[in-house]
């Protein structure tokens, strides 16, 4: 935390709340305040550093330090609408300064055009909410351009022949390239698919006053010690810091949004550490709390106006949430791969981002990476294939012998919007604040099931090619847990069919505006953060005009 | 994972999420801090907080069975029964239960019994008998946790898990990391990508 950082009384009305400091709160709260406006963030989780983190497992992956917590935030799933649900871990997610992207993997790829037009290309398909965006891509690659040089991705231009055109280069060359993401390469160039040097959002170099990437190995579910890992904490909350407008304010629970009498926002409730409640008044509200908080604000604020959820006449909030489909395939080699050193990814290809679904006979596209995520006991539980002995010399043996000869294909694919998966408010169950906990209902489209074996197979037939020793994986299950949480507040222009329009206003509420992955229309091809960073600065620039035209306050 | 294998939770949960989070549905187990790792180069045997001393041999044992000791160091040069002692007095309060119902007399004889190379199809027993099946795999969890952590977080003594496996105590690297990375020529675009641009 920098000295500069202003202390605003809740009753001071400040010109924005942002809740959530995440991919998208971090940059909206760094542009906003370097626009000149006063601002806000509340976070519900702590305020740790680069001091407070650690290598240790348990801690990090047991204890959810970095994520929220079963216990204090319980969750319960169903499959239908018509069901009860139970009480289980339905999601996962950053929950401290940075959210999520303390802990990310961190491949940054940009969606491509189609993503943006898909449906009018395709047409509709049966039982989805399949859309257009209300923008397109060309309206957004500034803002991709902007990510990447002023959040920090590593990458080479024009290295792969499928990639959408771009106005300038990756601002760092790619990062070093593991063994796992030589033999994908060699094997995909054999297969004719065209891989590439994964873009990251990792230093790989020393760049805006952090470290280059110094490989220790625990990068996906850890928080990066050096600075690396261009996370919202490690570069826009410094930034928005050093405006010396923003307050960054953690351990701030927000369960309400307050509304005045004409149904404008005057602020937001919430908890602080200690659990007594207060209220910031802001002059607007940005919620950027994630694709399952965000909705589940809004339905905690419902008021007389809006009985069904804050900003919901469209009755779309929680609804269309996509989780994006894929999973892991491993393998085994001949030789160490050593590829627990280092970040995750490598090399990745594009070549099946879009099929041809008169072809294969479903709709969707991928993008295949060569990785190896797991920590030394992630490994043991879940690296070994599933006959590994279980206990004693054989089961031992097994361990030393693969650690550091596994590798893993991780395949990512599109998800259909299908308006019964959702994030809803459960009718019983609650937190330990007392507020009703998040219930996920989801159901796959039979197609992102499709999708997800039709990319398993590619990656058996290319670790087939590599002479992998030995590679196994799962046919592709139904979901029941949530990791990337998009599309419940999704944008567009038609108030009946979404809840936020291309500025990220909502459609009800004048200077209430949401941005996170709860605004995509689509869902990519697995890799939503880039773009929730190119819109969180699209949305800034929006917000910007229109507060300068006088057009938020009354 | 309790009643969960690997397969089950994948299918369980499905996609879109890396299999690092796979491995997060472990139990709350213990961080233990320091306590394992003093413990084991303790010259006087320390004193167990949870087991008794007679507990403490048998778990000892046990964890022996599942990383044993060859020409390579197992689950007693770990410390790992200190390491799970630790634990269940401070994070892993709630397996407190799974330990103490796990080890019943009659149940131990099974147990070990079960643990024994000779035995075919050992799993077959515990699955017949539900307390036997989550006590092995609480415990289980819990030597895997104590063998593989970061020496630095107490369990893995003098970090001879991580030898075992072939991880480098460093926490700082350079490539080439590896055998297939260490003659890698650089990236060259294809002829094909030429074209198609």
């Amino acid at each position: 935390m920098t000295v500069d950082q202003p202390r605003y009384k809740t009753s001071d009305e400040v010109d924005f709340v942002i809740i959530g400091s995440g991919a998208a709160g971090g940059i909206l709260a760094k542009e906003l305040s370097t626009n000149g406006f006063r601002v806000v963030v509340l976070e519900q989780g702590p305020y740790l550093t680069e001091a407070d983190f650690t290598h240790n497992e348990i801690e990090i992956l047991a204890l959810d330090k970095l994520t929220n917590h079963p216990k204090l935030q319980p969750n319960t799933f169903r499959k239908t609408p018509n069901e009860k649900a139970k009480p289980q871990r339905a999601l996962v997610y950053g929950r401290c300064v940075g959210g999520t992207s303390v802990h990310f993997t961190a491949n940054f790829w940009r969606f491509h055009e189609i993503d943006f037009i898909e449906r009018s290309k395709i047409g509709p398909i049966p039982g989805t909410t399949f859309a257009d965006w209300p923008i397109t891509y060309d309206e957004l690659e500034p803002y991709y351009t902007k990510v990447e040089w002023e959040i920090g991705v590593s990458g080479l231009a024009g290295a792969s022949p499928f990639d959408p055109p771009r106005s300038k280069p990756y601002p760092m060359p790619p990062l070093p390239v593991k063994s796992s993401g030589v033999i994908f390469e060699r094997a995909a160039r054999k297969l004719g698919w065209h891989p590439f040097p994964a873009p990251m959002a990792i230093n790989s170099q020393a760049r805006a006053g952090r470290s280059a990437c110094i490989n220790c190995g625990f990068c996906l579910s850890f928080g990066c010690e050096v600075g690396a890992k261009s996370s919202s904490l490690a570069t826009a909350i410094r930034m928005a810091e050093k405006t010396g407008r923003c307050e960054i304010r953690p351990n701030s629970y927000v369960h309400r949004i307050e509304t005045d009498a004409n149904g404008r926002a005057i602020g937001a409730v919430y908890f602080d550490e200690k659990r007594n409640t207060h209220l910031q008044k802001a002059k607007a509200v940005v919620v950027c709390a994630n694709g399952a908080e965000t909705p589940r604000l809004l339905l905690l604020s419902a008021n007389k106006q809006f009985p069904d959820g804050l900003a919901n006449s469209s009755g779309y909030i929680g609804k269309n949430l996509m989780l994006n489909s894929g999973g892991p395939v491993f393998a085994q080699f001949e030789h160490p791969l050593n590829d627990y050193k280092g970040f995750a990814v490598s090399r990745v290809f594009h070549d099946f981002y879009e099929l041809d679904h008169n072809k294969v006979g479903f709709y969707g596209g991928g993008g295949l990476d060569a990785r190896f995520d797991l920590t030394p006991i992630g490994f043991a539980f879940g690296g070994l294939p599933p006959d590994t002995p279980r206990w004693g010399k054989d089961f031992k043996a097994a361990l030393a012998q693969n650690f550091n000869r596994t590798m893993e294909i991780f395949c990512h694919g599109t998800s259909l919007p299908v308006e019964n998966n959702s994030f809803s408010l459960d009718p019983e169950l609650k937190d330990a604040w007392g507020l009703p906990a998040l219930r996920l209902t989801y159901k796959d489209h039979p197609d992102d099931l499709k999708l997800s074996n039709w990319m398993y197979a590619r990656a058996h037939e290319l670790l087939e090619a590599a002479g992998a020793k030995r590679h196994w994986g799962f046919p592709a299950g139904e979901s029941q847990f949530a990791v990337h949480l998009l599309g419940t507040c999704r944008m567009g222009n038609d108030p009946k069919t979404s809840v936020i329009n291309s500025d990220h206003r909502t459609h009800d509420v004048k200077n209430l505006f949401l941005c996170d992955g709860s605004s995509l229309v689509t869902s990519g091809r697995g890799q939503p953060t880039m773009t929730i960073e190119a819109l969180a600065f699209r949305a800034a620039d929006r917000i910007t005009a229109l507060a300068k035209r006088g057009e938020i306050s009354a | 994972m309790n009643q969960l294998n690997r397969r089950n939770f994948l299918l369980r949960a499905g996609t879109g999420f890396s299999a690092a989070w796979v491995s997060a549905n472990w139990p709350a187990l213990l961080s233990a801090a320091t306590h394992a790792y003093n413990a084991a180069k303790a010259a006087t045997p320390p004193k167990f907080e949870f087991f008794t001393p007679e507990e403490a041999v048998e778990i000892e044992s046990i964890t022996a069975r599942i990383i044993p000791t060859d020409d390579t160091p197992g689950a007693r040069e770990a410390g790992i029964v200190y390491f799970i002692d630790r634990g269940l007095v401070t994070f892993g309060t709630e397996d407190q239960k799974t330990y103490r119902e796990g080890l019943p007399e009659e149940q131990q004889d099974e147990v070990l019994h079960s643990f024994d190379e000779s035995t075919p199809a050992p799993r077959r027993a515990f699955r017949a008998r539900r307390g036997a099946q989550n006590f092995f795999d609480t415990l289980r969890q819990h030597t895997i946790a104590g063998f593989l952590i970061d020496p630095d977080f107490g369990g893995n003594h003098d970090g001879v898990g991580w030898k075992v496996i072939g991880r480098e105590r460093e926490h700082m690297f350079q490539a080439p990391f590896g055998y297939y990375d260490k003659d890698y020529a650089g990236w060259q675009p294809t002829a094909k990508e030429a074209d198609k641009k």
